[in-house]
C-alpha cells in the first residue's frame, strides 16, 4: 500500500513568482515526516505539490519532479485527478461538507471513485474508516447527522475518516492540529502514530514538539533569505535535527535564536 | 450538564465560528439579497437569531475594574435605531400595503355573486358583480412557473461558467452582458415578444402539438401567437439576470476549504462542483429563483402586451399553447376603466390574490431552505 516519495529538483511558482527553490528529498514508506519551519517559507507549499493540489491555485506551477514509487506524478500522461485518488490530504481546518452528514462525508471520496456501491459495503467501509480514525465510538449512534455539528477535533478525525475511506497510499497533513485544542490534538497524535502502519505520512507542522512527537524523519524549510524563495535546508533523522542538526540554521531555529 | 447540552453547545459554537468567516468572507458589496440562507428581499429574522450574536458581550453589563454600568455610546444608540427604524419601516409598508387592497377588496367580495375563487366570470362593468379568479390564476402560475423552470437551469448554468469554467477575461463580460439584460425596460420585452419572437415559435408549437399534444399542456388551442408559451418565454429571460446574479453571488463565495476539500478527494471539475459549490450554493439559488419566480408572477406590461385574451365564455383550456390573461395583466387591460369603488374593487381584489400568492411563495420556499438548515 504505501508508496516511496522523492522530490527532484523542485521549483514551485506562483505565476512567475519563485515560492520554493530545488527541493530534494526522499521519504521512506510507512514513515511519519515532518515539515518544519517558519510561516512562509514554502513547506505547505511544498506538501502540496505531492498530490499537485498546487496547481489548483490559478497560475501555480511546477517544475522537476515528484515520483511516487519510482513514477513520476508530473509525467505528461499523467491525471491530477488519479493523483490525488492515490495520495489523500488532510487540511489545516476541518473542511468536512457541510451539506453532508457524517456518513456521507466518509464515502464522499468512495463514491466518486467507484460509482455505485452496495449499501452493505459502504457500511463497512465507513465502519472502518471511523474505526481507523478513532471516531467510531463517539458518532456510530448519529452517522445521519451534519458532519459540521461535530466539535472542531471530531471533525478533523472525520476528514482523516474520509481520507483513508478510499485506501490511499500517502496521506498529506497540512498542520492537521492547528485549530484544534490539546485533547484533539493528543487524539490525532495517537492517530498518525497508527495510520503509520499502512500509510505513508507526511505532516506539516508549526509545533517542533508535534514534530519530534510523531515524527521518525525531519524536514526543515526555511526563506534562503528576505525576498528569496524558501528552500529545503536539511532532512535527517528527527532525533538528529532536534540534538545534533547538520546545519547552524536548523539549530538556531529550534533551539528559538532563530530571528 | 448533560451530553446533549454540551452536543448543542458544541454545534452553537460550531455554528457561530462558520457565521463568523461567512461574514469575513463577505466584501463589502454584500447584498442581503444573495444571503444563501435567507429567502427574498425581508430580511430573514433567524438571521437575527444566530448564535454568534447570542455570544457577543452585551455592552453596558460590565462590572469590576471597568465599572459597574457600562457607558452608554451615543454612536452605537444612533445606529441601533438606524437599523431597527429601517426594518420597521419595512414591515410597515407590507402591513400598510395588504390593509390598503383588504379594505378596498372586502366590499366588492362581499358583493360578487359568484364564488370569488372558482368562478371564471369576469363581469364587473353593469349592475351586479360578478367575478372569479380562477383562471387569472391558472394563466399566472402557468405562466410563471414555465418561466422559472426555463430560467432557472440556464441561471445556474451561466453562473457556474462564470464562476467556475470562464477564465477570467471572458467571465467579466459576460457576467456584465447578463446584467444589462435586467436593464432593459419591461415594454421593450413585450413589443420585441409579440411583434418579433412570438409568430416565430409557430414549428416549435406544431411540433410539441403533434407528439405531445395528446398532454392537455401540450395541445394547440389558438393560432394567435400570444400564447402563454410565449409569454412564458419571454417572462424566463426577463427573470434570467435575477437569478443569474444571485447564483454567481453564492457561487462565488463557496468556501475554499470546500473546494479544497473535493480536490483532494480525487475529484473531477465537475464532481467539486457538485460536492462543493452546488450544495453551499443550493439556498441562495432556491431564494434567487423565488425572486425570480416572484418577479415573473407580477410581471405586467410585457405578458400584456403579448397574451392574447380569449373572448369571454371560451371554455378553460390549461394549455400553454393557448391565451389567456395574468392578475397583472388583466388590471392592466381594465385601467382605463376604474371609474366605481365597487369595480375598482374587484380588480383590486385580483391584486389582492397576487400578493397573497407572491407571500406564499416566499414562504414556501423559506421553509424549503429551513428544512434542511442543519446541513447548511
Amino acid at each position: 500500500m504505501a508508496k516511496r516519495i522523492e522530490a527532484k529538483n523542485l521549483n514551485i511558482y506562483y505565476s512567475k513568482f519563485l515560492a520554493v527553490s530545488e527541493v530534494n528529498f526522499t521519504i521512506a514508506p510507512r514513515s511519519v515526516t515532518a515539515f518544519i519551519g517558519p510561516s512562509g517559507c514554502g513547506k505547505s507549499t511544498v506538501l502540496r505539490t505531492i498530490n499537485r493540489m498546487h496547481e489548483v491555485i490559478a497560475g501555480a506551477h511546477v517544475q522537476g519532479d515528484v515520483l511516487l514509487d519510482g513514477e513520476s506524478i508530473y509525467g505528461s500522461a499523467v491525471d491530477p485527478v488519479d493523483v490525488r485518488r492515490t495520495i489523500g490530504m488532510v487540511f489545516q481546518r476541518p473542511n468536512p461538507f457541510p451539506t453532508m452528514s457524517i456518513y456521507d462525508n466518509v464515502v464522499a471520496g468512495l463514491k466518486l471513485q467507484s460509482g455505485r456501491i452496495k449499501k452493505a459495503e459502504l457500511d463497512d467501509t465507513v465502519e472502518k474508516s471511523l474505526r481507523g480514525a478513532n471516531l467510531w465510538e463517539e458518532v456510530k449512534d448519529r452517522l445521519g447527522k451534519p458532519g459540521a455539528g461535530l466539535s472542531g477535533g471530531q471533525q478533523q478525525r472525520l476528514c482523516i475518516a474520509r481520507a483513508i475511506a478510499v485506501e490511499p497510499q500517502v496521506l498529506l497533513m497540512d498542520e492537521p492540529c492547528s485549530a484544534l485544542d490539546p485533547i484533539s490534538t493528543l487524539a490525532i497524535e495517537d492517530l498518525i502514530q497508527s495510520l503509520k502502519e499502512k500509510y505513508t505520512i507526511v505532516i506539516v507542522t508549526h509545533n517542533m514538539q508535534q514534530a519530534a512527537r510523531v515524527s521518525e524523519r525531519t524536514a526543515f524549510f526555511n526563506l534562503a533569505g528576505v525576498g528569496r524563495p524558501g528552500q529545503l535546508v536539511e532532512i535527517d533523522d528527527t532525533q538528529k535535527i532536534f540534538s545534533n542538526p547538520s546545519e547552524q540554521r536548523t539549530e538556531d531555529y529550534i533551539s528559538g535564536r532563530f530571528g | 450538564m448533560t451530553d446533549q447540552e454540551s452536543r448543542d453547545r458544541e454545534r452553537a459554537r460550531a455554528m457561530a465560528e462558520r457565521e463568523a468567516t461567512h461574514a469575513s468572507d463577505t466584501p463589502d458589496d454584500y447584498r442581503g439579497n444573495a444571503d444563501p440562507n435567507g429567502v427574498g428581499v425581508i430580511p430573514s429574522s433567524s438571521a437575527l437569531a444566530t448564535p454568534a450574536l447570542a455570544d457577543a458581550p452585551v455592552s453596558g453589563s460590565g462590572v469590576g475594574a471597568f465599572g459597574a454600568r457600562g457607558k452608554v455610546r451615543i454612536g452605537d444608540k444612533v445606529f441601533r435605531y438606524l437599523t431597527a427604524g429601517a426594518g420597521m419601516f419595512v414591515c410597515i409598508l407590507i402591513t400598510l400595503v395588504a390593509v390598503f387592497l383588504l379594505a378596498k377588496a372586502i366590499p366588492s367580495i362581499a358583493n360578487d355573486k359568484v364564488n370569488f375563487f372558482t368562478s371564471r366570470a369576469w363581469q364587473v362593468s353593469g349592475s351586479t358583480l360578478e367575478f372569479g379568479i380562477v383562471d387569472l390564476l391558472w394563466t399566472t402560475v402557468l405562466s410563471s412557473v414555465f418561466a422559472m423552470l426555463l430560467a432557472v437551469p440556464v441561471a445556474i448554468g451561466i453562473a457556474l461558467f462564470i464562476t467556475q469554467y470562464a477564465p477570467r477575461q471572458l467571465a467579466r463580460p459576460v457576467a456584465f452582458v447578463v446584467d444589462l439584460l435586467a436593464a432593459i425596460p419591461s415594454i421593450v420585452y413585450g413589443v420585441f415578444g409579440i411583434t418579433v419572437f412570438a409568430p416565430k415559435l409557430h414549428g416549435i408549437i406544431d411540433f410539441l402539438n403533434r407528439y405531445l399534444g395528446w398532454i392537455p399542456l401540450f395541445k394547440k388551442q389558438i393560432s394567435d401567437p400570444g400564447t402563454v408559451f410565449a409569454g412564458g418565454i419571454i417572462l424566463a429571460i426577463m427573470i434570467l439576470p435575477i437569478i443569474t446574479a444571485i447564483a454567481r453571488e453564492v457561487y462565488e463565495r463557496t468556501p475554499r476549504e470546500n473546494v479544497e476539500a473535493a480536490w483532494a478527494l480525487g475529484a473531477t471539475k465537475w464532481e467539486m462542483v457538485r460536492l462543493s459549490v452546488l450544495p453551499y450554493g443550493k439556498p441562495g439559488v432556491i431564494s434567487g429563483a423565488m425572486l425570480g419566480l416572484g418577479r415573473a408572477l407580477g410581471e405586467t406590461i410585457a405578458i400584456t402586451l403579448i397574451l392574447v385574451a380569449p373572448p369571454s365564455g371560451a371554455p378553460f383550456s390549461p394549455s400553454l399553447f393557448y391565451g389567456g390573461e395574468t392578475f397583472a395583466s388583466k388590471i392592466a387591460n381594465a385601467a382605463a376603466e376604474f371609474n366605481n369603488p365597487t369595480q375598482t374593487g374587484a380588480y383590486i381584489a385580483a391584486g389582492l390574490v397576487l400578493f397573497v400568492l407572491t407571500f406564499a411563495v416566499n414562504a414556501a420556499a423559506r421553509i424549503v431552505v429551513n428544512r434542511r438548515r442543519e446541513f447548511s
